[in-house]
């Protein structure tokens, strides 16, 4: 589903990713985890085609297509979600609204049928039960006076109503309370555990993966994927360390 | 100042206007607006014809008077509105203005707003949209009288420049001579939040919707609590459409 090849990239002429390689098949769960400026967050955002994150090698191909070819919304369209880890603050704009007109206008790229505004609000109060998300949040503008762990949530839903094939997930275990980290936890198993999906989950911590089961974990250091194991990785890193384990 | 000689720049309120276009619509006629002791007023003022324009309302509020007005600056190469409010005891002022401009165009908004009297509220809200070539100025002056105690005044002034060549300028401007009063005022000149936009694409909303939408929320913010709210704002992206 997603190939990284020798991926370079660099914020503010500053080279963070130094030659990243990673592939994700579908059906699969990966974790990258590191230590703080390892350049994780980078790798969210340059596979979303954030302004300002530069590639300045390597190739990413993403169900077929040249990834950084595509612009921000074409990657969404493709299938890509980004979870973001500090989600934008929009006065003015509500959830309702936007999203509608951006999972139609998803649905307009791949030649689907727009939802009508019943269809999406049914599909948008599913999704927010799922997360244990008050449906009147939604109605709210864009995650303004919304808690942490509710800006999660919502990303979580926004997730769900997108259905999307790949969802990168940057430290969404971050401002969570523990039951806000259960309720995240099963959203990702039963938005994303599905054969033809995939999930990358960016995190410091082993605690989100207790309740999202990876396939494989990864330790980003020095903007480079420096090792990779099983889920006991992510134990091993816990236990003794990046250092100790990435050196 | 002498109501019939055309100002130069030199006097402030013209500083950044479009002298020839005022030569054509001077003298401007005041227009005067009373509102007795505990009337409401509303007044929107809608200004999307082609013709240069120039208004001058002076609005006198009596103790306990509340007064509404809506601007919609946004139609030809030169349009101006000036509002003068003397505010009795306990009155409410609101003025809620969008200037949207592109082309050539210089939209522009003067105010002067007296507190004459103790307690009385006034609430500017001013959004300007600029694109092209556009001008837009907004200069309000809150006047607080001495003994004019419990005075809450607020300006908010709000510019977005859609293109580098479109200029905003805006003085809001605070002159208090009482002590116990809460004047308010916020003033800021910017782009759409690269943040924002980012968010909204990584959705799947295409650039231009995403800004769009932006707009929408911002020019909305004039228009919050105005008696024909959906009309004005109906208009205002009308003319939003017509400068992207």
């Amino acid at each position: 589903m997603l190939q990284i090849h020798n991926l370079h990239a660099t914020v503010a002429d500053k080279p963070i990713l130094k030659g990243l390689s990673l592939t994700i098949n579908a059906g699969e769960i990966h974790a990258i985890m590191g230590p703080n400026g390892a350049g994780k967050s980078t790798l969210g955002y340059t596979l979303g085609g954030r302004p300002g994150y530069e590639v300045t090698g390597g190739t990413v191909e993403f169900v077929g297509q040249d990834l950084l070819a595509l612009a921000p919304h074409e990657r969404a369209a493709a299938g890509l979600f980004l979870g973001f880890q500090y989600p934008v603050e929009i006065p003015g704009v509500s959830f309702v609204q936007f999203l509608r007109e951006a999972a139609n206008a998803q649905r307009m790229v791949r030649g689907e049928k727009p939802l009508s505004g019943g269809e999406f609000l049914k599909l948008a109060r599913e999704k927010a039960a799922l997360l244990k998300l008050d449906m009147e949040m939604l109605k709210r503008p864009v995650n303004v006076g919304f808690s942490g762990g509710e800006k999660k949530r919502a990303e979580m839903v926004q997730m769900g109503i997108l259905d999307p094939r790949l969802a990168i997930l940057d430290e969404t275990d971050s401002g969570l309370d523990i039951d806000a980290l259960r309720i995240c936890g099963e959203g990702i198993n039963a938005i994303m555990r599905k054969p033809d999906k995939a999930v990358l989950l960016i995190t410091h911590y082993q605690r989100l993966l207790d309740y999202v089961r990876p396939d494989f974990v990864h330790v980003l250091a020095g903007g480079r994927i420096v090792k990779s194991g099983g889920p006991e990785l992510a134990r091993q890193l816990e236990d003794e360390g990046y250092e100790a384990v990435a050196a | 100042m002498n109501a019939l000689a055309l100002p130069t720049r030199k006097a402030e309120a013209f500083r950044y206007s479009d002298l020839d276009a005022l030569a054509g619509v001077w003298p401007v006629a005041r227009e005067m607006v009373s509102v007795a002791a505990g009337d409401t007023v509303a007044q929107a003022i809608v200004l999307t014809e082609a013709q240069p324009t120039a208004r001058h309302l002076v609005i006198t509020l009596a103790a306990g008077a509340s007064c509404d007005v809506r601007i919609l600056n946004a139609g030809s190469a030169f349009g101006r509105i000036t509002v003068e409010a003397r505010l009795g005891a306990g009155a409410q002022f609101t003025l809620g203005a969008a200037q949207i401009g592109g082309g050539g165009q210089t939209l522009e908004i003067v105010t002067e707003v007296a507190h004459d009297a103790p307690d009385a509220i006034s609430r500017q809200i001013i959004r300007s949209v600029l694109a092209n070539q556009a001008t837009g100025t907004y200069l309000g002056k809150v006047a607080v009288a001495r003994g004019a105690n419990g005075t809450d005044a607020a300006q908010s002034v709000r510019a977005m420049l859609l293109d580098r060549t479109a200029t905003a300028n805006a003085k809001p401007e605070l002159e208090i001579y009482a002590d116990d009063v809460k004047c308010a005022h916020g003033c800021a000149v910017g782009e759409l939040d690269a943040a924002a936009l980012f968010y909204l694409a990584s959705r799947g909303l295409p650039p231009a919707t995403a800004r769009k939408l932006m707009l929408h929320a911002f020019i909305a913010e004039a228009f919050v609590g105005a008696p024909d709210e959906e009309r004005l704002l109906g208009e205002a992206l009308d003319r939003l459409e017509s400068i992207l």
